[in-house]
């Protein structure tokens, strides 16, 4: 492989080219669905391919191939460079990237069970298990599980001398129980909706998730949520699950901070950001108690967000981004780091496959565990409405105004969950919304979840990002908006 | 091979994606696989994007992929790769097998189709495919140019590609399609104003980017100065880009393996007058200005079905194991096997009205014109309710003239609700949002449309 990144290198560089990356990205995917107590989708999939990216008159051009000969690698290369001189052509001004020094490394993601050794027949055994034990709830009307694991190879060569292999095993696994009644759908999903939980990790990940315990369990809740009772639309305290405020994370803290949004870059697609370059080091993002990375080191866990190296050659890193509720930095690249001044880049760039740009990414954007037991933190709740497992969820393209919904919510009177809630709702402005926490339990009750399906840029890339969260409370919230008919 | 000339890359002869799938039904022979299906899909594409009115990123791909199905003993798999020796795909039909051996038998597995005829559709423009980063630069340097003489800043993207896609199978059936694609949209920001326009279609010549340039800078100028409205129920213009991304969402349900899921809102729904007697939906992959291939997942030809008359649903998509089940015939709109999700309507046109956004301002004493709609997300399955919010150019309509700018609302609006306060319908025309896939339809004045919250801009 590093021969075709050389290849590809040299090739650029003799037309003209003052710098280049090139990834050669070798991809491998198992996906394993059932329906009903049947095998759904039985797939596997490889890509293997060669992306390289250049600079040249001071501006950028990219270009994939999978046809990975030298002659196939050459004329990539050579396209990258032509493509880099028409960019030239309407260029704002020359892209200057912030220092990086050059890595020679290898790295591998660790893991106890390679999923893909793991036999078939056992992978959907377990599925199947779980699908049966959820269709034995009466009311369920449709179960859904699921499993899927990569395992992704990347070479990454520069210009600057940069030669870093890295190997990522990811898995992935969730089951969901659906019920229609009446003129109503409830779901319920374990452990968390849309595809389950994501991690940088073997087997063992599907191990630890014991689908067939919670099988019943959220079959149970599916059915039971049409006679529960409507989540009320009031102002109030809101105590949110470890996963739906990962979710909001995400949304709220992780895509705003994201350097190319906030200079413009993804104006016609994601959006800017409110989160304007004055508001750095002035902003009270959030109340005191809280504290958000982005850190992508393996220290934090073994997230989507974790890795050695950006695909910018760039170390992993754990940056502040709210400090004892203060704003303190942003996610950024070698060149949005040197247009904004910063010494160098935080290591946020990462692609989709070798097809496509790098370019910047939540890593695993965390709220650090605060100092509440879980159940000191329900009993010291007067009133107030605990929703768990997003819904739906949504949010401006300046990352102001945001509501989502759950699966599930739970009342709670005098420190005691008292009742099921269906339909559960809150909106709010992020500041406002962050301004307002004043609880968060401890670690014992924190979880590395994984979004497997964040969206950006143009072509369009998926990414998975990491958030650990554990539960935490927030007062004067709005809820039950989305279900109002005012 | 001939590949990565001055314009995207040139896709491969069609004799060639013949001899891939010939090699590959040829290596399947020697195994247990009692049938075969290929799939060979190839992309040449490109997109320049520009952002604070100047080219940021550029870039072009190009690749292709053969995906194989096989059957074995009554099981049946997926293997894909993107290697096109003959010991990858020696590897990748032993992977299918592999997989399809691991599960237990499926007694509705239905045998492969045999030969199929197919409509014939022209979608391949060489006009498209030849346009050169070059040319998009130079074209998005004069529409950033148009932004700053103005004062305001321009990002967006122009793109231009190829694609074919081969399907065969151990019966017989063969099928090959290609077209091309391109689009421009582009954002235009004043202060913390903006707007927006977009394009696309498989011939480069049907839109201008100028003249969508042109347009947004004109928008993004009388976006300046927006004032918060209170929440509340608006009569709204929709322009044909917010109704496809809020639209886009209801056709999923239209799918047959949804309905008998029962996580579709048609469920104990069909035949009844769900919408106003205004709306009928046709899916109709053969429409001038759809694009897709005319045949499915199977190989089977896509059907014109029709899904709403007269706001009454009529119809469902089928795929073969779903019109098996229902006792129904296949509507050739199945996903490629195996999947869950079965079919669904995917070349949607809406019929339309003697209307236009004009005489729908001209006629509304107060009210609001939606340019788009952004983030948009199912709230509700059944009743059907999407949160969302407006994007680039929210605008009042005060007695029958656009008066000045609003801020952005959020809104909770049950689609079923929406098609049955439909009051007036625009010409329909090809629409390109974010959320949604593209389809044929018209802008709507809708009554009684439900904002729940402001945000700050």
């Amino acid at each position: 492989m590093w021969d075709l990144c050389t290849n590809a290198l040299d090739t650029a560089r003799l037309r003209g080219a003052t710098y280049g990356d090139v990834r050669v990205m070798h991809l491998r995917q198992r996906d394993l669905t059932t329906k009903n107590g049947q095998v759904g989708t039985l797939s596997q999939s490889e890509s293997i391919g060669l992306g390289i990216r250049v600079l040249s008159n001071g501006a950028w051009g990219f270009a994939s191939t999978d046809r990975l000969t030298r002659q196939g690698v050459a004329a990539c290369a050579a396209q990258a460079v032509s493509i880099a001189k028409a960019s030239a052509l309407a260029k704002r001004s020359e892209v200057v990237l912030a220092p990086e020094k050059a890595y020679v490394d290898s790295w591998q993601s660790p893991f106890r069970k390679d999923p893909f050794e793991i036999p078939l027949e056992t992978q959907l055994a377990l599925l199947l298990a779980a699908d049966a034990e959820m269709r034995r709830v009466k009311g369920v009307t449709l179960t859904e599980t699921d499993m899927q694991f990569r395992k992704i190879d990347s070479w990454f060569a520069s210009s600057i001398g940069s030669r870093i292999h890295q190997r990522k095993v990811i898995s992935g696994c969730g089951i969901a129980a659906t019920s229609f009644q009446g003129e109503e759908i409830q779901k319920r999903s374990y452990p968390n909706s849309f595809g389950g939980q994501h991690a940088l990790q073997g087997y063992e990940l599907v191990d630890s998730l014991d689908l067939m315990r919670n099988a019943p369990i959220i079959a149970e809740e599916a059915a039971a949520l049409h006679s529960a009772s409507q989540c009320p639309e009031k102002v109030g305290t809101l105590i949110l699950g470890a996963s739906q405020l990962g979710l909001q994370i995400h949304e709220s803290i992780g895509h705003p901070i994201e350097l190319d949004r906030v200079l413009g870059q993804e104006a016609n697609f994601a959006g800017t950001s409110f989160l304007t370059l004055d508001q750095l080091n002035q902003l009270k993002y959030a109340s005191s108690i809280v504290n958000v990375v982005a850190d992508a080191r393996l220290d934090h866990g073994q997230g989507l967000g974790t890795f050695a190296y950006d695909d910018e050659g760039v170390p992993a890193q754990c940056t502040d981004i709210i400090k004892a509720g203060k704003f303190r930095g942003y996610l950024s690249n070698r060149e949005t780091a040197h247009l904004v001044g910063l010494d160098r880049s935080s290591g946020t760039m990462r692609t989709e496959s070798w097809n496509r740009l790098p370019i910047i990414r939540m890593t695993n954007v965390s709220l650090l565990p605060g100092t509440w037991d879980y159940d000191d933190l329900i009993a010291d709740t007067h009133d107030g409405i605990l929703m768990e497992t997003n819904r739906s969820w949504s949010i401006d393209d300046r990352r102001y105004q945001f509501q989502f919904s759950t699966e599930i919510g739970w009342e709670i009177k005098g420190g005691k969950k008292v009742r099921m809630l269906k339909n559960p709702s809150y909106s709010g402005i992020t500041t406002e919304f962050w301004n307002s926490c004043d609880a968060i339990c401890k670690f014992d009750r924190w979880t590395l979840w994984g979004t497997p399906n964040c969206g950006k840029g143009q072509p369009m890339q998926t990414m998975g990002t990491g958030h650990g969260a554990s539960p935490a409370r927030f007062r004067n919230v709005r809820i039950g908006t989305a279900f109002s008919n005012q | 091979m001939k590949l990565l000339g001055k314009a995207a890359a040139e896709l491969l002869p069609e004799r060639d994606l013949r001899r891939i799938v010939d090699t590959v039904l040829r290596l399947a022979k020697s195994t247990v696989a009692e049938e075969t299906e290929v799939h060979v899909d190839e992309v040449a594409n490109a997109l320049t994007r520009f952002a604070n009115n100047g080219i940021h990123q550029n870039v072009a791909e190009h690749g292709l992929t053969v995906s194989i199905r096989t059957v074995t003993d009554g099981r049946t798999a997926r293997a894909t790769t993107n290697r096109i020796d003959e010991d990858s795909l020696r590897a990748a039909i032993e992977t299918s097998l592999s997989l399809a051996h691991s599960q237990p038998k499926d007694p509705r597995l239905l045998p492969m189709p045999g030969k199929q005829r197919y409509p014939r559709v022209n979608r391949f423009v060489k006009q498209t495919a030849a346009l050169s980063a070059k040319d998009r630069a130079r074209a998005v340097r004069r529409a950033c140019d148009l932004a700053v003489k103005k004062g305001q800043v321009a990002a967006g993207i122009y793109s231009n590609g190829q694609s074919q896609s081969a399907l065969a199978n151990s019966r017989g059936l063969f099928a090959a399609y290609r077209e091309t694609h391109s689009e421009f949209s582009i954002t235009v920001q004043e202060g913390p104003a903006a707007s927006w326009a977009k394009a696309n279609s498989a011939d480069v010549r049907a839109f201008d980017p100028q003249k969508l340039a042109a347009r947004a800078c004109e928008k993004s100028h009388l976006a300046v100065n927006a004032r918060e409205l209170a929440p509340g129920r608006y009569t709204v213009i929709l322009e044909p880009a917010a109704v496809l991304d809020l639209v886009g969402f209801l056709f999923y349900d239209f799918a047959a393996t949804a309905v008998a899921d029962k996580r579709s809102c048609l469920n104990d729904r069909m035949g009844k007058q769900l919408f106003g007697q205004n709306i009928s939906i046709t899916d109709d992959v053969y429409h001038a200005l759809q694009q897709g291939a005319p045949f499915d997942g199977e190989g089977l030809p896509r059907q014109r079905v029709v899904l709403v008359d007269r706001g009454i649903p009529r119809n469902l998509v089928y795929s073969r194991a779903a019109a098996k089940a229902a006792g129904k015939k296949p509507t050739g709109h199945g996903f490629a096997l195996p999947n869950e999700y079965g079919e669904a309507p995917m070349n949607l046109v809406f019929g339309d009205g003697d209307s236009s956004i004009e005489k729908m301002v001209a006629s509304t004493d107060r009210g609001l014109l939606v340019t788009r709609l952004w983030y948009i997300r199912e709230v509700d399955p059944y009743e059907k309710v999407m949160t969302g919010m407006t994007r680039d150019g929210l605008f009042l309509v005060e007695n029958g003239n656009v008066t000045g700018a609003v801020r952005n609302f959020r809104f909770n609006q049950s689609l079923i609700e929406m098609l049955q306060n439909v009051d007036l319908l625009g010409p329909a025309v090809r629409a390109a949002g974010e959320e949604a896939f593209e389809m044929v339809v018209p802008a709507m004045k809708v009554r009684n449309f439900h904002f729940s919250e402001v945000t700050k801009f």
